[in-house]
C-alpha cells in the first residue's frame, strides 16, 4: 500500500505572529517557517506503517510556494520515500484555500492511487480544519477525522477520534482519508545522516496548472486585524484578597 | 436568505447551548431552519423548535445518522442545499468533521470558526490561535460556516416553530460506529460552564490534579488542563483547552500552574473575569488576568476552595 501524505510550510508554531498595521496581513518576510505540526505527526504515522510492513511507499506532497520543498525535504528527511511539490503561488502571503488544495490533492491521488491518505487535522496558520474531509469528499471517500489512533487490517481501518465528549471509535472502507490529532504519536527528529540522504531522493515538480485546478479564492481577505487585547489586571497579594475581589466583582 | 442550522444532537438529545448560540449567530442572516439529524431526534427536534428566532424544525431519523457519521450526514445536508443561502452549525468536533465535506460536495469553501457575522457574505474568524482576525468576503453562492459558539449568547426559549420529518439521504456505506468512550462527569460541559478551574504542568500529576477538581467542585465549575498538563498524562484529552482543545469564555476562568502559552490563551481569553495563580510572576498568563496571585499552587489552591462558598 502506497501512503499519501500531504504537508503544508507554515509558520514556526515558536513564532510570535506579528499583524501588518495596514491590515494586510500577518508579516511572513524573514520568519522561520516549518512543517504544520500536525503535518508532521502525519508523516510519522505514515513512516511507523512502513516500518511496520503495513505501507509499501510513502509519497509527501505540498501545494504552495517554491520553498515548501524545504518542507518536502524535512518529510524525506524523516523516511518518506520521495515527494512531490506543486508550486501553486509565487508570494508566500498567499494562502492556497482548503478547497483548491483539496482538488488538487484529488487529481495527486487519481495519479499514484494511495490506499491511505494520512494528513494533519488543521494547519495552524488558517486554522480552517478542512482538506482532509474536502478531499474525501471529492474521491468519495470514507473519512476518519482528528484521529489519535489508527489499526489498519486489510480493506477496513479502525480509528479512535478525539471528539468533544470523548473518544469515537469508526470503522472504515480503505482507500481512506484520516486527519490526525496531537496524540496520535511523538514525530520523531530527523537525523543529520539522514537529512543529508534526503537531499538525493526524488522530488517531482508540478504546477497547479498541470492538474487543470483554478486555484482562485473564494474567500476574499477584507482585512486582518490584531485581536483585542484585554486591559491589565491586578496582582494580589493574597487569598483572602482574591476572594474579596472576586466577591467584589460578583463572579462567586 | 435562509439558514439550515445542523443542530448538536447527541444520542438523540438536543445539545441546547451550542445550538441556541448557533441560532443568535445565524439570525441576521435569514429565517432559520434546524436540522436535527440522528437514529433518534424527534425530542431533539421538539426542543429545538422551542429556541426563540426558529422558523423550522426538520427531523431525519436514521440508523445511518445515528453516530453522526460524516458520509451519511453531509450526503443529507448537501441534498437540502438547494434552499439555502446558508449552511451553518455550532464548531463543535461534529460539525467540523461534517461542514468541509458538505462544502466540498457543493463545491464551495467552508468557513469554520466564526466570530462575528458582518454581512450576509463578510464574517469574522481568527487565525494563527487567535493571534489575528481575519475578515473574509465569500463569493461563493452557499455560504458553509461553523459558528465559535463562546462569543455568541444563546438564544432564548419560548418559540414554537413546526416540526417536520424528512429522510435520510442514501447511506453511502463507508464508515460505521464501533464504541464511544465518554467521559462520566457531574460535573458541567467544558464549553457551556459558567466558571471553569484549569491546571497546568505546574500542578505537577495526576495525583494532584486533584486539588483543581476540589477546587472546582466547590464552584459548581468544569475543570479544563492546558496542552502540556494532557501530554504530561495529568488531565485527559477532552479537558483541554487551547488551539488545539476547546475553546470556552465562562463568566470566572482559574488558571493554577498555567504559564499562558499563546496556544493555551487562544481558547480562554475571552472569559470574562481570569484568575492566574502561579508561582512564577513572569508567566505570561499574568498579563491577560484580571487577578493574579503570585503563590504556590499547593497552598493557594485548597486554602482558596475552604474560604469561597
Amino acid at each position: 500500500m502506497k501512503v499519501l501524505v500531504p504537508v503544508k510550510r507554515v509558520i514556526d508554531y515558536n513564532v510570535k505572529v506579528r499583524v501588518n498595521a495596514d491590515g494586510s496581513g500577518v508579516d511572513l518576510a524573514n520568519v522561520k517557517m516549518s512543517m504544520n505540526p500536525f503535518d508532521e505527526i502525519a508523516v510519522e504515522e505514515a513512516i511507523r506503517l512502513k516500518e511496520a510492513g503495513k505501507a509499501d511507499e510513502v509519497v509527501a506532497v505540498s501545494i504552495g510556494v517554491e520553498k515548501a520543498q524545504e518542507t518536502l525535504r524535512t518529510a524525506l528527511a524523516m523516511g518518506a520515500d520521495r515527494a512531490i511539490l506543486v508550486v501553486a503561488a509565487d508570494d508566500v502571503h498567499t494562502d492556497i484555500e482548503p478547497l483548491a488544495v483539496a482538488k488538487i490533492l484529488a487529481k495527486v491521488v487519481e495519479e499514484e492511487q494511495p490506499g491511505l491518505v494520512l494528513a494533519g487535522k488543521q494547519a495552524i496558520d488558517n486554522d480552517m480544519n478542512a482538506t482532509g474531509q474536502m478531499l474525501s469528499a471529492l474521491l468519495g471517500w470514507s473519512q476518519a477525522t482528528f484521529a489519535s489512533e489508527l489499526d489498519i487490517d486489510g480493506d477496513t481501518a479502525k480509528v479512535t477520534r478525539e471528539v468533544d465528549g470523548g473518544l469515537q471509535t469508526i470503522s472504515v472502507k480503505m482507500p481512506t482519508i484520516v486527519t490526525v490529532d496531537l496524540r496520535l504519536n511523538e514525530p520523531r527528529y530527523a537525523s543529520l545522516p539522514n537529512i543529508m540522504k534526503a537531499k538525493k531522493k526524488p522530488l517531482d515538480k508540478k504546477t497547479a496548472a498541470d492538474y487543470g485546478v483554478d486555484v482562485t479564492p473564494r474567500l476574499t481577505v477584507v482585512e486582518t486585524k490584531e485581536p483585542e487585547t484585554r486591559a491589565a489586571g491586578i496582582i494580589v497579594g493574597s487569598v483572602d484578597e482574591l476572594v474579596a475581589k472576586l466577591k467584589d466583582a460578583g463572579a462567586v | 436568505m435562509a439558514v439550515l442550522l445542523l443542530a448538536e444532537v447527541t444520542n438523540g438529545e438536543l445539545a441546547m447551548d451550542a445550538t441556541a448560540k448557533a441560532v443568535s449567530a445565524s439570525k441576521s442572516l435569514g429565517d432559520v431552519t434546524v436540522l436535527c439529524a440522528g437514529a433518534s431526534a424527534a425530542a431533539a427536534g421538539d426542543a429545538a423548535a422551542k429556541i426563540d428566532g426558529v422558523a423550522k424544525v426538520l427531523v431525519a431519523e436514521d440508523d445511518s445518522l445515528g453516530h453522526r457519521l460524516a458520509e451519511p450526514t453531509a450526503a443529507l445536508i448537501a441534498g437540502l442545499a438547494g434552499d439555502y443561502s446558508h449552511i451553518v452549525a455550532p464548531a463543535t468536533t461534529d460539525a467540523k468533521n461534517i461542514l468541509p465535506r458538505v462544502a466540498a460536495l457543493l463545491d464551495v469553501m467552508v468557513i469554520s470558526d466564526v466570530t462575528a457575522v458582518v454581512d450576509g457574505d463578510t464574517f469574522e474568524r481568527p487565525i494563527y490561535a487567535g493571534n489575528a482576525i481575519q475578515v473574509v468576503k465569500s463569493s461563493d453562492a452557499t455560504k458553509v460556516i461553523s459558528f465559535r459558539t463562546s462569543t455568541f449568547d444563546a438564544a432564548g426559549e419560548g418559540g414554537s416553530a413546526s416540526v417536520e420529518t424528512i429522510s435520510a439521504a442514501e447511506n453511502p456505506g463507508l464508515s460505521s460506529w464501533v464504541e464511544d468512550k465518554v467521559a462520566e462527569s457531574d460535573r458541567p460541559e467544558l464549553t457551556s460552564a459558567g466558571v471553569v478551574v484549569s491546571g497546568g504542568r505546574g500542578v505537577g500529576s495526576e495525583e494532584d490534579f486533584k486539588i483543581i477538581e476540589a477546587l472546582a467542585d466547590k464552584l459548581g465549575a468544569a475543570v479544563g488542563a492546558s496542552r502540556a498538563a494532557v501530554d504530561s498524562g495529568f488531565a485527559p484529552n477532552d479537558w483541554q483547552v487551547g488551539q488545539t482543545g476547546k475553546v470556552v469564555a465562562p463568566d470566572l476562568y482559574i488558571a493554577v500552574g498555567i504559564s499562558g502559552a499563546i496556544q493555551h490563551l487562544a481558547g480562554m481569553k475571552d472569559s470574562k473575569i481570569i484568575v492566574a495563580i502561579n508561582k512564577d510572576e513572569e508567566a505570561p498568563i499574568f498579563q491577560v488576568a484580571d487577578f493574579g496571585l503570585v503563590a504556590d499552587l499547593f497552598q493557594a489552591v485548597p486554602e482558596l476552595t475552604e474560604k469561597l462558598g
